[in-house]
């Protein structure tokens, strides 16, 4: 062994070398995602956020730049790159804001992946397309009023009816619903089975009211959905998919993308904090000069390389196709729960500028606060982990 | 007509570059490496070029190490049509990289070639007008607006006057100033087009080219760091230091 030692210089930035771990197009994918969400999403993103303002053409922006179904197959009019490409693009857009990430994530995961997945030839060709441009906008119809971790006791329903279904029922804090033009909702059948159903905006019955004056995510809209007799017709049923596999398969493929997202905010939480601490002088020396405050830093950056690691790995099961889907329950739990702990940190570290809107911590504080509750707590990814582990279900009686 | 468009791989302009020890050069080790950005305008306004119809195909070039095969498919990505990489590990300045694009000229028989006025490494800005003097070709300079009417061409330059427009005949080089044009995001499914996209490697060889460098860096050192300023307790004092510690008086 050579006992000639050479110095590598540590980054600060990306301990690990990330970049390096991907190949040569998923580092341009990278960099295109990066350069429009520095560019054209980080100047509006205070105002937005501020008076609660969604900007519908953000989705046509992200269509035209193949930011809408990463991993839908390009006859679709997808990007049909890989589920790693999809995670980094999550991390960048979610690096300016968790709601702009939100927007894309339910566009893609949430309702390009079930059509692409469960959807006839003709659904494919009729919804992919737009969807992915950005010329319609899709929200996922799941959770309501009264059921949030336990989806399978839904009340809507879908009653059988000649040459379709009629759907009754109200799906609550649905992202992008007030917007919508197509809306993948789950119901009930006469035989109490979940199944998922293609709507269109104006069909007789539907509503998406918008829901007001959240305290997170306030440049991501969200709303209601009230079905009131909506008649579907037997074409814009997904023909084969029956329980809670369905919605689930979208609610994986998008947690995935959060995993990576929260540790983009996470990303822009340590970057700010590391660059204030090093302006501001008290006691006549930089904040960064005090042992708590690199303590600090160095647990986020700790959490932040770690966790990154973690779903860089997933990416590549899930591109190999050997990802369990309990691993997802693994990083999503991960990366938000150490992303909100790393926004409150720098919250901390900011002082009274941290709480001011236009120091952009705060903001990401409340939208991780939103990110680590949907799609799955924080403590029910914990029990879908402990059944796993044990083989006894926690939230069943 | 073909237009050839020099591309570079330069460390990214958002990477605070540090010194290296020795003082031999700037650490490039995991550093973010991209497109030098007056390049990535250069290859816009070809692409411009041959979406009006002048220009029927754009070729990127890059000279340097394998990784400049990156720079090259983002220059695809963007819309260039086939790339060529010249190959080589040697360190290469200005003069070796006009030799290397004058041979490809020969080759390619361009009607245009657009360049970046600049590196941002480096910032020599010497490689379009060396390039222009090999080829004897007539050249325009820190372009901000290029027109093609009839066969000839019209180069609006910034000088520190203001603007000056010269015309001249085809083939020609120009180099691209900040302002020509806002070069357009790249698109994720374009990245994908651009893998399939021609690019063909050559060894300065094989071009029959010498680049062994001509010039020897000496020393690489950081910029000195400011002094604190000093307060003066009059006018008397300050005219009289301007005057003869600063001398600028």
């Amino acid at each position: 062994m050579s006992t000639k030692s050479t110095k590598n210089t540590f980054s600060w930035e990306d301990p690990f070398h990330l970049s390096a771990q991907l190949s040569d197009d998923e580092r341009q994918v990278q960099d295109a995602a990066r350069v429009y969400c520095q560019e054209k999403l980080l100047p509006r993103v205070t105002e937005a956020f501020r008076h609660e303002n969604t900007d519908v053409s953000i989705f046509r922006e992200m269509g035209e730049l193949g930011l809408l179904g990463v991993t839908i197959p390009e006859i679709y009019g997808g990007s049909g790159l890989n589920y790693v490409c999809y995670g980094l693009v999550a991390r960048e857009v979610e690096r300016v804001d968790s709601g702009y990430r939100s927007m894309m994530s339910v566009q893609s995961s949430l309702v390009m992946v079930p059509i692409n997945e469960f959807g006839s030839q003709a659904q494919k060709q009729k919804y992919l397309p737009k969807l992915a441009r950005g010329e319609w906008i899709g929200c996922f119809g799941l959770t309501e009023p009264n059921h949030g971790s336990d989806p399978g006791s839904m009340v809507t329903r879908a009653k059988a009816v000649p040459g379709g279904y009629s759907l009754s029922g109200a799906k609550m804090w649905i992202t992008n619903s007030p917007i919508a033009d197509v809306f993948v909702v789950w119901a009930k059948d006469d035989g109490g089975q979940i199944r998922g159903f293609i709507l269109e905006k104006g069909w007789k019955g539907l509503t998406a009211p918008a829901i007001h004056s959240k305290v997170g995510l306030r440049a991501s809209i969200t709303g209601e959905i009230v079905l009131d007799e909506v008649f579907c017709p037997e074409e814009n049923a997904f023909p084969d998919v029956r329980g809670l596999k369905g919605p689930f398969t979208c609610l994986n493929s998008a947690r995935y993308g959060i995993a990576w997202g929260a540790l983009g905010a996470a990303e822009d939480c340590y970057f700010r904090a590391r660059q204030y601490v090093l302006d501001r002088h008290q006691f006549g020396r930089p904040l960064a000069a005090n042992q708590l405050i690199q303590k600090k830093l160095a647990d986020m950056l700790t959490e932040i390389s770690l966790g990154l690691q973690g779903c860089l790995r997933l990416g590549r099961m899930k591109d190999e196709g050997t990802a369990a889907v309990e691993i997802t329950s693994i990083l999503k739990r991960n990366s938000c729960g150490k992303a909100l702990d790393i926004a409150r940190l720098a919250r901390d570290m900011m002082g009274g500028n941290g709480i001011s809107d236009e120091f952009g911590v705060a903001r990401h504080l409340v939208n991780l606060e939103v990110v680590n509750t949907y799609e799955g707590t924080h403590d029910v990814h914990a029990l879908i982990l402990g059944r796993a582990i044990t083989g006894i279900a926690a939230f069943t009686n | 007509m073909k237009v050839l468009v020099p591309v570079k791989r330069v460390v990214d302009y958002n990477v605070k570059v540090r010194v290296k020890s020795d003082n031999t050069g700037v650490d490039i080790a995991n550093v973010k490496m991209s497109m030098n950005p007056f390049d990535e305008i250069a290859i816009e306004e070809a692409v411009r070029l041959r979406e009006k119809g002048v220009a029927t195909e754009v070729i990127a070039v890059s000279c340097g190490v394998t990784q400049c095969q990156e720079t090259l498919r983002t220059a695809m990505a963007i819309g260039a049509d086939r790339a060529i990489l010249v190959q080589t590990d040697v360190e290469l300045q200005p003069l070796a990289v006009a030799k290397l694009l004058k041979a490809l000229i020969d080759k390619e028989q361009p009607g245009l070639i657009i360049l970046g006025k600049q590196a941002i490494d480096d910032d020599c800005n010497q490689t379009g007008q060396m390039l222009a003097a090999l080829a004897d070709l007539p050249q325009g300079t820190f372009a901000s607006k290029v027109e093609i009417d009839a066969g000839v061409l019209k180069v609006t330059r910034e000088i520190d006057g203001g603007l000056e427009t010269i015309s001249m005949n085809l083939p020609a080089v120009i180099t691209a100033d900040l302002r020509l044009n806002e070069p357009r995001y790249v698109t994720l499914p374009n990245i994908m087009k651009a893998k399939k996209k021609q690019l063909d490697t050559f060894t300065p060889e094989a071009l029959g080219v010498d680049v062994s460098p001509r010039l020897k860096t000496l020393k690489v050192s950081e910029p000195a760091k400011r002094g604190a300023g000093i307060k003066v307790p009059d006018v008397a004092t300050l005219v009289d230091k301007l005057k003869n510690e600063a001398k600028v008086i």
